[in-house]
């Protein structure tokens, strides 16, 4: 899996529960929380759908490692072993 | 013969329009089946029928908007079959014993397969955005196309001209919103009390609980707070049903309102069923299922009409402590805020430990300030023993 495609399920992801998220706008070295309206349901979605999409299973106590883009998908990066 | 009318989808609602039938003369209904769709102020809400027949004859053509309580439809009862009270009817109230009976679980046959699923929202769209339904991709649950799949097709098709009707939607809303809670502050003498939560029991055995667990199956703290109000409302049925004619009427049940925000703004409040008789992962489940319908666009009539009480959490947005407006004709809201960390005084030192301000609004003329103190403080029992859920 490369970087990209990880950055791409993310967004996907992301999309998948707040439609209004959208790669252009989104900035990716800020919270998502800032910038896209998630309640706690949501962000827990999110991470079902990142689950889905990339095979990774994000423990809850690692949830704060992916507050943002990047964050994110450095962490999955070093999940899958890349 | 039953006339089937158009139902009361809330108090805040007095028309609605057919915008199709799903069922037609001749075929046969069971309790719990979707007969039409109604376009109403929440968006379009399929709509149950409460008897077991075979449909004679519809009276209202798709298009038309009509009163509530307009006869929609006639239905043949099924021979031998008895037939339950609409919900709407409201019988006199009288002394606390009086019994209801209690609705039978409703029963939805699931989605044949290979047939497209299609939001009711996603279809009034399609008509008036002219797009052809069999070219659209669903994203919804299961598949199911909705309302934004198909203003995406519209877009695709029409180019960045096209637009869609949201605003009137969400110009009506915020009407019914605004009639419902002049209503309330008019009508209901509201009284308000509120408590502090030590939460740390519940998040630690949630942490330990969602350890063991897959991201697919974990546990949040709102389906614990639900489960609470319902253990809760269960004990102090005061605060669980609605006042009408001038009287207290108990809910068949605990549903739960849950205020559930719009992403392009609005609230719902639509009902979860028998909170009481669930456990936290059949809540968990059920909640995110009603979440998506309602984004969706794809409630359900009863989901608009059943609920016995209000919870609102507005926790995830900061707000330490909130004091709901009741949703008439219900007798009670509560509210959840924040959970914060702050100095704690446990068995005579001060400790710091996750708080959380739970309030209840609750309707004078239906309940006394001890009642309603009784049912904060069950609340707040319940979640000191998060296993017992």
């Amino acid at each position: 899996v490369t970087r990209s495609e990880i950055q791409s399920g993310v967004l996907q992801a992301l999309a998948d529960v707040a439609p209004e998220a959208s790669a252009e706008t989104l900035r990716s070295d800020v919270p998502f929380r800032d910038q896209v309206d998630l309640d706690s349901f949501d962000f827990l979605n999110f991470m079902i759908g990142l689950h889905t999409r990339l095979g990774v299973e994000v423990p809850e106590s690692d949830y704060s490692k992916l507050s943002t883009l990047d964050s994110a998908v450095a962490y999955i990066e070093a999940k899958l072993g890349r | 013969m039953i006339e089937f009318r158009m139902p009361s989808l809330g108090a805040d609602m007095d028309a609605g329009t057919l915008v199709q039938w799903t069922k037609r003369p001749g075929e046969t209904v069971k309790r719990g089946d979707i007969i039409a769709v109604v376009d109403t102020d929440k968006g379009a809400i399929e709509i149950e029928v409460y008897d077991d027949g075979v449909i004679e004859r519809t009276v209202v053509e798709p298009g038309q908007k009509v009163p509530v309580g307009t006869v929609l439809a006639v239905i043949r009862e099924a021979a031998g079959a008895s037939t339950v009270p609409e919900p709407v009817a409201l019988p006199a109230p009288s002394s606390a014993a009086r019994a209801r009976p209690v609705s039978p679980p409703v029963v939805r046959p699931a989605p044949s397969a290979g047939a497209k699923r299609i939001s009711p929202a996603a279809r009034k769209a399609a008509e008036d955005l002219h797009v052809d339904l069999t070219g659209v991709e669903g994203t919804g649950p299961g598949g199911s196309v909705t309302r934004p799949d198909v203003e995406r097709a519209a877009a695709r098709g029409r180019g960045p001209a096209a637009t869609a009707p949201a605003g009137d939607h969400r110009s009506a809303m915020r009407s019914a919103i605004a009639a419902a809670m002049s209503r309330s502050k008019r009508e209901i003498p509201h009284l308000y009390l509120s408590t502090t939560v030590d939460m740390s029991q519940l998040l630690a055995w949630l942490a330990v609980e969602n350890e063991k667990r897959s991201v697919t199956a974990r546990l949040l703290p709102i389906a614990a707070l639900l489960k609470a109000v319902a253990r809760a409302a269960t004990e102090v049925p005061d605060v669980n049903g609605f006042w009408a004619e001038g009287g207290f009427r108990a809910g068949p049940g605990v549903h739960v309102g849950c205020a559930i925000a719009l992403r392009d703004g609005g609230l719902v409040a639509p009902a979860l069923h028998d909170v009481a008789l669930k456990d936290l992962d059949a809540l968990m489940r059920d909640l995110r299922d009603l979440i998506a319908r309602t984004r969706a666009g794809t409630l359900r009539s009863s989901e608009l009409a059943d609920s016995t009480i209000t919870v609102t959490n507005l926790g995830d947005l900061g707000v330490e402590s909130a004091f709901g407006i009741i949703y008439p004709p219900q007798v009670a809201l509560v509210a959840f805020g924040r959970v914060v960390q702050r100095p704690w005084v446990v068995d005579g030192r001060v400790e710091p430990r996750p708080l959380m301000t739970a309030t209840i609004s609750a309707d004078h003329r239906a309940v006394d300030g001890r009642r309603a103190a009784l049912f904060l403080d069950a609340v707040n029992r319940w979640l000191q023993q998060p296993e017992a859920l």
